[in-house]
């Protein structure tokens, strides 16, 4: 039995041994910032039930424990190997405990193409382009893992893609946690910056090692600019040991596109916040989503479209297929500021509930403050669809493979969106796998 | 072949099957008429194994095997097939991968190898010709947003893939115009043979112009109050279904 410690408390004799390790870089802007969001972490504390927005994720276990943050690991190429996803092409670059990997990472886009820079020296050699985008979008002083991802993250990347470019190859960014020895942590921060006019597509991949513990505290910023077109997946599929908390915080604007599907197919406990400031005309943000909790895994998602100017459209499919004891949380929010005449947006959640131990919760909240504007949302969570189901045995496919079947194709709506075609196939093929319901 | 004895079933609290009796032999086919509520789409239903109907007494002998006790999709491998009234949509599968997976859980069952790609699709390609399917309705997700004629023409085509010995048509007349039915019934009469029965469920008699039976029975009130040939259809056409009442009655 592992000890039960105080991780604010430990954090914070962190963040001071960091602060007067790192002498004279501690004046620097980057440290500065980081240094005002830990005030903030310090002031806000970890979330509790109470915490509206953190009701019915309680993180209570993965706060009882510590863990070694941004550790050295011994993940060695033949072992990344074995994790490849088949066939992806592009720029793949791996993440171990949080900490960016060169060694075993593959940039095959030209540097005119996109710029891809660990955050330090991003922040060195184009201080100008750094202070534009990083932590520009975070909301540090009030969400409580996004300060303390922005107080640590002296780690991560910042992408960076000029005007009027089209990066050919997708950047696909892989988190390893190695959890075989210890409990892992890892604190990472992502900045993209899509120019105007920009076209580019990413990819943000998670998996865990071993048995033990990881906690990710993610946070990335995604910058759209006019005209741009962005699409962005995260892929979940790590243990049942393993704490996600991630945060991902876009701003698009006039007439940008950006795509996003989310697929949290395994993890102990996931927390995924998807926020989206429409802050231009003529946009469209979609938004996509897919869970499939077993056991006792818990996958909570939260989504916002905050529409900011008219004109634009949003449009969100969110999909669960819960069993076990699992639970699912979706709370999608769609806020229509006065100034937002003509927007439409739309929302939908559905969820199959297969065994009932399994939970769902699902939360819609439209504000809408503009008058002219075309909005709706709709929630479902049930059971299989008995007539369907019978409708295939009575042509001789027998009940596991028919609700395999069945499960698969809901799932197919969402997975259908991702435009990375390895991907899309991994997915698949991992959705296939944990969908044989065979008893 | 089939072999219905004292059939009762019902769902929830209402009884709507009490005591049909019934014997099919391979090769005939057997037209059951009746009005709206009398228990024909049940008795299909039954037959096919929907699990919201009880059966509260009665035997169903199938091959010699006990019908009752066998899951949906096993009776399907022994043969038995049921043409929906109201096919299901289901968004996300192909009437073809649909299709694939039912031959080869079939054939599964059966003892047999499954249907390489090749021989499926050529397997396919006959039976569409069959029943004049459209090859692009194929690739598309079952039954979704296909008109009402083309839903009961993917039933056909799938019975006529699958093979059955004893297919259940269950009103696949309804929602149908004379083309469409002149064409499922060419594809049911080309499927007919003397190893194979045929239990056509109708409300008209229209569709028994198209198939013709060997016999024709009326089930009024969950049971079968009178048994012909195909002449009775006729008569029903005439007459309609109330003079059959009276007869009902004096065998109380």
């Amino acid at each position: 039995m592992k000890e039960t410690i105080d991780l604010k408390e430990l954090l914070s004799s962190r963040f001071a041994a960091q602060e007067s390790a790192i002498n004279g870089a501690a004046a620097s802007d980057f440290f500065q910032q980081r240094k005002a969001a830990f005030h903030w972490f310090g002031h806000l504390g970890f979330p509790t039930p109470k915490h509206e927005e953190w009701k019915y994720s309680n993180v209570r276990n993965l706060i009882s424990e510590s863990y070694a943050f941004n550790a050295g690991h011994e993940v060695t190429p033949e072992l990344l190997e074995t994790l490849q996803i088949p066939n992806l092409e592009g720029n793949i670059l791996y993440f171990v405990n949080g900490t960016y990997q060169p060694r075993l990472s593959t940039l095959v886009s030209p540097p005119g193409q996109v710029l891809i820079l660990p955050l330090q020296e991003a922040a060195q050699s184009h201080p100008d382009l750094f202070k534009a985008y990083y932590n520009t979008l975070a909301k540090n002083e009030k969400e409580a893992f996004t300060a303390l991802n922005t107080a640590f993250s002296s780690e991560g990347l910042f992408i960076h893609i000029p005007d009027n470019t089209v990066v050919e190859q997708p950047v696909i960014l892989r988190f390893i946690s190695d959890a075989r020895k210890q409990n892992s942590g890892a604190q990472t921060r992502v900045v993209v910056a899509a120019g105007r006019n920009a076209q580019f597509k990413m990819a943000e991949a998670f998996r865990t090692l071993g048995e033990e513990r990881s906690f990710t505290n993610i946070v990335t910023e995604i910058h759209v600019g006019e005209e741009a077109y962005v699409e962005y997946y995260k892929v979940q599929n790590e243990t049942d040991n393993a704490y996600h908390i991630g945060t991902t915080q876009v701003r698009m604007r006039d007439r940008s596109h950006f795509y996003a599907a989310t697929v949290s197919l395994n993890g102990g406990f996931i927390r995924n916040n998807l926020n989206i400031e429409i802050d231009g005309q003529f946009c469209d943000a979609h938004m996509y989503g897919l869970y499939a909790p077993n056991g006792r895994q818990h996958i909570d998602n939260h989504t916002l479209a905050d529409h900011r100017q008219p004109n634009s459209f949003s449009n969100e499919l969110y999909k669960g297929v819960l069993r076990d004891q699992s639970v699912g949380v979706f709370n999608g929010k769609v806020f229509v500021r006065p100034d937002a005449q003509k927007t439409n947006a739309y929302q939908s959640c559905k969820n199959v509930v297969l065994s009932p131990g399994a939970k769902m919760n699902t939360k819609p909240q439209l504000e809408i403050y503009a008058d002219d504007v075309k909005c709706s949302h709709g929630t479902t969570t049930g059971q299989l669809d008995e007539e369907a189901l019978f409708y295939l045995r009575s042509r001789g496919i027998p009940k596991s493979e028919a609700m395999g079947l069945l499960m698969f194709a809901f799932c197919e709506d969402v997975i259908s969106q991702i435009r990375i075609d390895p991907i899309r196939h991994y997915l698949e093929g991992v959705i296939a796998e944990k969908l044989n319901l065979t008893q | 072949m089939l072999t219905i004895k004292n059939l009762h079933a019902s769902i929830g609290e209402k009884e709507i099957l009490k005591g049909v009796n019934l014997e099919i032999k391979p090769g005939e086919v057997h037209a059951i008429m009746g009005p709206n509520g009398s228990g024909k789409s049940t008795l299909a239903s039954v037959l096919a194994g929907r699990e919201e109907y009880e059966v509260t007494s009665g035997t169903v002998e199938y091959n010699g095997k006990n019908l009752l006790e066998m899951a949906p999709e096993d009776r399907a491998a022994e043969g038995i097939f049921l043409a929906f009234q109201y096919p299901v949509e289901i968004p996300g599968v192909t009437t073809i991968n649909f299709l694939k997976t039912a031959v080869n859980e079939i054939r599964k069952y059966n003892g047999e190898e499954p249907l390489d790609a090749a021989r499926f699709l050529k397997l396919v390609k006959e039976k569409a010709k069959l029943v004049n399917m459209n090859d692009s309705l194929l690739k598309r997700a079952l039954n979704e947003g296909f008109s009402g004629g083309e839903k009961k023409r993917n039933e056909i085509f799938q019975m006529a893939v699958l093979e059955p010995q004893l297919a259940i048509l269950d009103e696949t007349d309804s929602g149908l115009d004379i083309d469409a039915l002149r064409i499922v019934s060419e594809g049911v009469n080309k499927l007919r043979s003397p190893e194979r029965a045929t239990i056509v469920v109708t409300h008209y008699q229209r569709l028994l112009d198209y198939i013709v039976p060997d016999f024709v029975h009326v089930l009024y009130n969950g049971r079968i109050a009178k048994s012909g040939s195909k002449e009775l259809a006729l008569e029903l056409e005439e007459k309609g279904y109330d003079w059959i009442k009276p007869q009902l009655s004096e065998t109380h």
